[in-house]
Order: C-alpha cells, then sequence, then structure tokens
C-alpha cells in the first residue's frame, strides 16, 4: 500500500457521455466532470482529462482506470473487427456443430474467416478425447493466413479444466506464424460451454485492433498530461485488467458500464447490497449487487446476436425512462392509459408539457406529482387531472416494484438504489425495500464505479466429491481462484472470496459437481 | 407432416422445451445439431408406423449421459449413428425408420439429426410425449415391451450392446456404461417392428410438439386469441400465476430435485408448491395436489411466455403454471405404479385435470 493521499482517476465512456472523476484515497470525489462522447473516442477522453485535471495535484495521480463501450460498438455496428481463423480441438466430438453455426450472416461472414475442427480436446475426467494432432494445428496455419485471417480462436473440449491442448496449439501456432501473430486461447476467455466459450473467444480475437487502439490511445491520453500512472480498464464482472490485459482480452471488458454504474452507485451510497435502478430517459435498467458486486446472469448473454457464456451482470430493462410517453386513449368513462413503450428520449427538454413541448412524458406525472422538482414549469402541467397523475404512477410503481422483485435473491427486505436522470420516478416507499437511497454525484456513478474497481481471479472446473470430500476440493477451488486474483494483482492479504458456486451434475452417481469461485481484493 | 425441413426446428424446439416439463436437457444444441444435418443431408420424410411394412425394423436413438457434459461435448453425430447401427447388426436386420423414444427436451431433435444422416424416415410417434428422467418410463413398459437389446456408443467408434432382463436393469446397466464413455454418449433402446410401434407407441408425437411450439409462438408474438387457443388446442388449464417465493435446491442419488414456491399475484391468498425430480412432478395449492405426474406441469414466463427450465429458475421470476394432460396412450394399467407420484416417492394419489 502507497503512505499518503493517492488519486485515482475514473473514466466511462457511454453512449452520450464521457464521464471522469478524481478518487482520493479516502473515497471522496477530488472532481468530476461530463463531456459529449464523440465519434472518435480517444478524443471525448482527451477532453475529459483537459477538462478534469488542471486543479488536481498530478503528481498524487498513481493510477487511471478506463471502462469503455468501444468494444461493444465495434460488435454491434460491426466495425473494424478483424478475420479470425477459428481452431476447435474436440473431434471427434462435437462434428454435429460447426463453428459460428448459430451467428447471424453478417458477422459470421466478415469475422470468420477460416475454421477447423480437429481431433483434440479432453473429457470430465482429464482423459484425452484424442490425442491433439498437431499436423492439422499446422496445416491450419497455413490455411488461415492464406484465407487471409489476422488472429486465431483456439478452444478446446473441457479446457476450462484441462487446458493443455490449447497451450500446446497456442505454442505451434506461434512457431508456425511468429510469436506476433494473435492467438486467443479459450480457457483464458470463458468457462464451461464450448460453443459459448468458443464464440467469446471469437469475438475476442476479432476485437484485438479495435482494443489496442483504445489502449494505445488510453496511453497517449495519459502521456499527454504527463501521467505516468498505472493504466487500467475494467472489465465486466467490476473487476480491473491492465492495459496490457484488455489488449490481449477486449471481449472481458464487454458490458463494463452497467455493472460500473452499478458499483459506483452503491459505493457512493455507502451499502454494498442493494438493488439498483438507473433510470434514464428511455429505459431504466434493475440490477443488484452482493458484496458489493453485481449478482451475474446464469442465462446465456448475447452480444450483436452472438450467443457468449461472459460473466455479465444480470440486469433486465424495461422502457420507463423520464421520457416515456403517456396516452389517455378513454373509451367512455375513466380513463384507460397507454405507457410507452416509445420515449422521446433526450428531447424530453425540449417535447415534454412541463417545458413547453407537445408530449405528455412520465417527467410531466412526475412534476404534477410533486415527485420531480427543479425541471420544467408546474404550471404547464397544472391541468392534468389527478387520476391520470395517480393512475400513471402507480404503473411506475408496479414496475418498479416488479423490477426489484425479480432481481432480489430472497424475500428478505434490501436497500434500492434509485441513480440516474430519471430517478425522481422512483417512489420514496417501494415494497420490499428497506428503504429508497439516491446517492450523490450519481450521475458520474459509472466513473466513480470505473475508479474503484478492484483486481479478482476466477475458477471454473468440474471436481469429484467422491475421490476428495467436498471441503477440500472447495478449498483447493478457493486457493486457486486467490491466486489467480493475485496474479492480477490484487493485495495477498486482503483477498475475499465473493462467489461460490456449484453446480451438481444430475446422473452422475460420485458427486461431480461443477465448481466456480471468486476471488477479489484491492490493487496491491 | 410429410417431410421435417430446417425451418420447422424452431417451433418443434419450442414444443419440445414446453414438453420438457421443466427438465429434459436444454434443445439448444440439439437444435443446432438438427439444423446442420438437415441443411447437409436436407430435409426428412416422416411417417406413420402404420404405413412402415409391419415387420419392418424401427429403432429409436437419444442422448444419454450429463447436460453439463453435453456443454463441452457436442455432439458429434456419428454416435448416434453408430449406436443404431450396433444395435442393428447385432440384431441381423436393418432399420426401415428411426424413432425418437421421448418428445420432450433435447431428445426430441436428435433423432431427427440422425434420420438425416442415414436417410432414413422418421417415425411420428413415440413413448413418452413429455421428458421423464429413466429409461423404463415409457408406455412400451406398461406394453410389456422390453428396452433390449440396447446399444450405448461414443463419438470414437465404441460401443455396447446389453441383454438385459428388466427395463429397470437396462437403465442401471446404460448408465453405468457411459460413466466410462465420457457422459455424452447415444442410447438405443425398445428395437421394435412397425406394428408394434403401431399398437403400442404414443402416436402423432413429432406433429403434437410442433403443433404446440407453433401455438405457443403465436402467444409470445402476442397474436390475438393466442392464448386461448394454445390451452383450447392443447387440452391445457391455467392453474396458478404466482411469484417465486422460495426456491431449494438439493441433489440426492444422482437426480436434481427442488421445491419451489409460488405466491399468488391474482389476488387471491394462495401459494403454490412444485416438487421437482428433474421434471415438475407435483403442484399444491394450499397443500392440496391439483396437478400430479403423468400429467404436465410447465412454467411459462409471465411477459415472454417462454417455457422455463428448473435450472433457469430463480426468486422473483413471474410465472403462469399450466396442467398438459399427458398422451391419452398413458392411461392404461400400470400408469401409476410407473409414473405416478408414488412412483416417484410422494404418497398422494394421481389427480385428473379438471375437463
Amino acid at each position: 500500500m502507497s503512505r499518503g493521499n493517492e488519486f485515482r482517476i475514473g473514466i466511462d465512456v457511454g453512449g452520450t457521455n464521457t464521464d471522469a472523476v478524481v478518487i482520493d484515497s479516502a473515497g471522496s470525489v477530488v472532481r468530476a466532470v461530463k463531456v459529449a462522447t464523440t465519434p472518435e473516442p480517444i478524443e471525448g477522453i482527451r477532453q475529459s482529462l483537459d477538462q478534469l485535471l488542471p486543479d488536481v495535484d498530478k503528481s498524487l495521480v498513481a493510477k487511471a482506470m478506463l471502462g469503455t463501450t468501444h468494444p461493444t460498438n465495434a460488435i454491434i455496428q460491426r466495425q473494424g473487427l478483424d478475420t479470425v481463423g477459428v481452431l476447435r480441438l474436440a473431434a471427434p466430438s462435437s462434428l454435429g456443430v460447426r463453428p459460428g453455426a448459430a451467428w447471424p450472416a453478417d458477422i459470421r461472414d466478415m469475422v470468420i474467416g477460416a475454421s477447423a475442427i480437429i481431433e483434440g480436446g479432453n473429457e470430465y475426467t482429464g482423459a484425452e478425447i484424442a490425442p491433439l494432432d498437431t499436423d492439422a494445428v499446422r496445416r491450419f496455419a497455413a490455411e488461415a493466413t492464406a484465407a487471409g485471417c489476422t488472429a486465431i480462436a483456439v478452444s478446446a473440449a473441457f479446457s476450462p479444466a484441462t487446458s493443455d491442448h490449447e497451450l500446446r496449439a497456442g505454442d505451434i501456432l506461434g512457431t508456425e506464424l511468429g510469436s506476433a501473430f494473435p492467438v486467443s486461447l479459450s480457457h483464458q476467455v470463458g468457462s464451461l460451454g464450448l460453443l459459448e466459450r468458443e464464440n467469446a473467444t471469437i469475438l475476442n480475437a476479432a476485437l484485438l485492433s479495435v482494443a489496442s487502439s483504445v489502449v494505445d490511445g488510453f496511453g497517449e491520453a495519459l502521456a499527454a498530461h504527463d501521467l505516468a500512472v498505472d493504466a487500467y480498464l475494467t472489465q465486466n464482472d467490476g473487476t480491473l485488467l491492465t492495459a496490457a490485459e484488455a489488449g490481449r482480452f477486449p471481449v472481458l471488458t464487454l458490458g463494463s458500464g452497467p455493472t460500473n454504474s452499478m458499483r459506483g452507485a452503491c459505493a457512493l451510497a455507502g451499502v454494498n447490497d442493494a438493488v439498483v435502478i438507473d433510470v434514464g430517459g428511455t429505459s431504466a435498467d434493475a440490477g443488484i449487487l452482493v458484496d458489493g458486486f453485481p449478482r451475474e446472469s446464469t442465462a446465456a448473454v448475447e452480444v450483436g446476436g452472438v450467443r457468449t457464456n461472459f460473466r455479465m451482470p444480470d440486469l433486465i430493462s424495461i422502457g420507463l425512462g423520464g421520457g416515456t410517453i403517456v396516452r389517455d386513449v378513454r373509451a367512455g368513462n375513466g380513463s384507460d392509459l397507454v405507457i410507452g413503450p416509445d420515449s422521446v428520449g433526450y428531447a424530453v427538454a425540449t417535447e415534454a408539457l412541463c417545458v413547453g413541448g407537445s408530449t405528455l412524458t412520465l417527467s410531466d406525472v412526475s412534476l404534477a406529482s410533486g415527485r420531480l422538482d427543479g425541471f420544467g414549469d408546474r404550471a404547464l402541467v397544472a391541468h392534468l387531472e389527478a387520476g391520470l397523475v395517480g393512475d400513471s404512477l402507480a404503473w411506475v410503481d408496479d414496475q418498479v416494484t416488479i423490477m426489484s422483485d425479480r432481481m432480489k435473491s430472497s424475500r428478505d427486505e434490501i436497500t434500492l438504489l434509485a441513480v440516474g436522470g430519471g430517478a425522481h420516478l422512483i417512489a420514496e416507499q417501494v415494497p420490499g425495500t428497506s428503504q429508497v437511497l439516491r446517492p450523490l454525484h450519481y450521475s458520474v456513478a459509472n466513473a466513480y464505479g470505473a475508479g474503484i474497481a478492484e483486481a479478482s481471479g476466477t475458477v471454473d472446473r468440474v471436481y469429484s466429491y467422491d475421490r476428495t470430500s467436498r471441503e477440500e476440493c472447495l478449498d483447493d477451488a478457493k486457493e486457486l481462484a486467490a491466486n489467480a486474483a493475485v496474479r492480477s494483482g490484487a493485495h495477498p492479504d486482503r483477498i475475499r472470496i465473493t462467489a461460490i458456486t456449484e453446480v451438481p451434475m444430475t446422473y452422475v452417481p460420485g458427486g461431480g459437481c461443477r465448481v466456480l469461485v471468486k476471488a477479489v481484493g484491492p490493487l496491491a | 407432416m410429410d417431410t421435417l425441413t430446417a425451418d420447422d426446428i424452431e417451433a418443434l424446439c419450442l414444443g419440445a422445451t414446453l414438453l420438457g416439463t421443466g427438465g429434459g436437457g436444454d434443445p439448444y444444441i440439439a437444435k443446432l445439431v438438427a439444423h446442420q444435418a438437415l441443411e447437409t443431408h436436407g430435409p426428412v420424410q416422416v411417417v406413420a408406423a402404420a404405413d412402415l411394412p409391419p415387420d419392418a425394423l424401427v429403432l429409436t436413438t437419444a442422448v444419454i449421459g450429463a447436460p453439463t457434459v453435453i456443454l463441452e461435448k457436442i455432439p458429434a453425430g456419428t454416435e448416434y449413428v453408430s449406436g443404431v447401427r450396433a444395435l442393428a447388426s447385432y440384431l441381423g436386420k436393418e432399420p426401415a425408420a428411426i424413432m425418437p423414444i421421448e418428445v420432450g427436451g433435447c431428445n426430441t431433435l436428435l433423432p431427427i439429426a440422425t434420420a438425416a444422416e442415414m436417410g432414413l424416415p422418421i417415425v411420428n410417434a413415440d413413448s413418452m410425449r413429455r421428458a421423464f428422467p429413466q429409461i423404463e418410463m415409457t408406455v412400451f413398459t406398461l406394453a410389456g415391451l422390453p428396452a433390449g437389446p440396447l446399444s450405448v456408443a461414443d463419438e470414437k467408434g465404441n460401443q455396447a450392446v446389453f441383454e438385459t432382463t428388466t427395463n429397470h436393469v437396462a437403465e442401471t446397466l446404460a448408465r453405468t456404461a457411459v460413466i466410462q464413455l465420457g457422459l455424452a454418449n447415444s442410447i438405443s433402446c425398445y428395437p421394435l417392428t412397425a406394428a408394434q410401434v403401431a399398437q403400442h407407441a404414443i402416436q402423432g408425437s413429432l406433429t403434437y410438439c410442433t403443433e404446440v411450439g407453433r401455438l405457443l409462438q403465436a402467444v409470445k408474438d402476442g397474436a390475438e386469441g393466442a392464448w386461448e387457443r394454445f390451452l383450447d388446442e392443447s387440452g391445457s388449464k391455467k392453474f396458478f400465476t404466482g411469484k417465486v417465493m422460495d426456491l431449494d435446491r438439493r441433489t440426492t442419488d444422482g437426480f436434481a430435485r427442488s421445491t419451489v414456491i409460488l405466491e399468488d399475484l391474482d389476488g387471491l391468498d394462495a401459494t403454490m408448491r412444485i416438487e421437482v425430480q428433474n421434471e415438475n412432478l407435483i403442484a399444491f395449492v394450499d397443500g392440496e395436489p391439483v396437478i400430479t405426474t403423468p400429467n404436465l406441469i410447465c412454467l411459462l414466463d409471465c411477459e415472454t411466455f417462454e417455457p422455463i427450465t428448473t435450472e433457469a429458475l430463480a426468486y422473483g421470476n413471474r410465472v403462469v403454471v399450466i396442467g398438459m394432460p399427458c398422451a391419452p396412450e398413458w392411461h392404461q394399467d400400470g400408469m401409476l405404479d410407473l409414473v405416478g407420484p408414488r412412483a416417484f416417492g410422494y404418497d398422494i394419489d394421481f389427480v385428473e385435470l379438471p375437463a
């Protein structure tokens, strides 16, 4: 640990804004700025630093953390992606499903330049399915480069448990194509589930050029301010990758935005366990933090139409925001409301009734009811009937209750954090929650979340509780996870285990069990 | 239904998830395998058992192993073909058609891939028309038809054929073999003549599965009147709309058991409890059993109407619970001893679905 005060810079590049904060050792916000995200996002990062740093003692800045949507956008917009050779080590198993089988055709045609399924990979017991076909690896190196591939993704059956074949294939490709030729190995990218892990590894390889431009640009922006600091990128589980790691594993940064926002909100409010609802102009996103980290989704996550098994925060989104349009389609007696799902979005500042516009939005209803304050003119919404206002807010309250219920993992009451520009819509009391908090600085919660990210390590493997006791197996998994966290830069004495998940394997007598453990700790 | 093409797979897959009744294995990988096989080998002809020569050999195929392992060891396709060939070779007779044994979950779609690969028709029938956890839980067992001789095979070319004395021994032997064979294997059992299939199998299962899949897809798409049509035409009843309040998961004897507690959302002060062993088996309302095995208990997401598997169920999920009638072929002597509540260790009586 360093002595004395030490600053961290946290930056989050979102779709609309690039936010940046300086945080001191005590976790207080020293300075925060918000600039518009630029078409070339590195420019926005430069501008945010230009505005952030003039009044800050730069000699105290030790670390800089970046959370960015660059890689996500590259996939969604199909831009700047590399052509990848896809090598699967699993034959004779798995021949029934070709690599890229379930991908949308546009991204498959753009990204997958060549593919092969060759002999190799392991069984659940660790035995080989077949010895690695080293000649086939060499042949594939030639085929892939001839097809214009600029990176190769290698995935082997059961590699999260037994990575030997992937490592050997990686060595052979390095010998054939030179050690600088980018090769992504699936056991370093994803967890159990061959097809989803292979997809994640292909996307990782496809993002390498985008990643190096982000990492280089971030480094240059820091250097331009004479900041010789450790640079990190945040990943989707709320922990850090060094800039060098992010350059190799860009896929792990996908989805870090919501995670940073949720973790930042919790830290700003000083709570570790809470449901977080981020209400924007168009939609509300709900997530849950358990022990300071977002609960991860167990369902497969699609990115740009590609199914993956990333460690993504478990989020639900609904069309509920400050700009959500309210329509009164009354027939006969009483009102019959249709609320959303469409929204005027960011045009709420000019389109809403309360600012002289012509569209009835949830912000107008909120203002008329007194929930919203300091936006628009209440006189312009004074004509709204109490019944309409009441019914609209009753709908909002129902939706908020449903979202927080769906996020909760038990019936115990939990704190609800309301953040985002539309947070006023959330009532002071929400059933099933113990309290509703609206933390200070919540508008830069995402940059703050990036700034407080920690180092982590995970393990995901299949144990047999038959041969070794469950306790010994769990201890082994915890130790492996802790070691991985230390390798990622965590302080060895301050590691804590934040998640242990056991998935029993049905039909397997003898206690086969998949164990996932995550260890995290502050940077050493 | 005369042929199955790659375009039919989505509806069949949705129907198979529903008939999986909470278990049955995720049909996603099976869907990809079937899709690739149909694209490569062309459409599969769908036949009624009665249209085959009476003495023609019909062989079944299914996956046997652990769902977690199958996520890593994706089917090659060849293990299903070689399992069928191994049994045919033992019997000394070529199969005339392939038949699914379990139309419900992932075993609905894998036989289609096998039929495509072997250039054989698929019989529009099965022996469960829902998912059950054990090989002997079939209408064939009720008819006294043996599960053996049966074969298990892996993707490397290893095959075993067993002669078995009871269908329960068949289950035990096959399970033991696949632990040594990598837990992602094929099984071919209940070798039958077309005449036996015509007499004893559940007829029209693939058509039924596709049809309930289409009806449910219309509900998911928000089509006018689709929900009522889905309930009417499948003979199903809505029993409960509730929120998951508690979820107790445990694994004993190699089966994933759980108890799900739902709290009513329709304004009634009622609680539903569902007992699960891989599949949903019994649903109670305020302590009274309302749906019991072998009828189907299906949970659908309140908003998307996607069938929810037990693995994916979580606290706070809002679900609609429907009871679907099991295939009428189940209603014969011995049904309750084989697949009734007591067969799974619940000391309660079978409950008919209300008309």
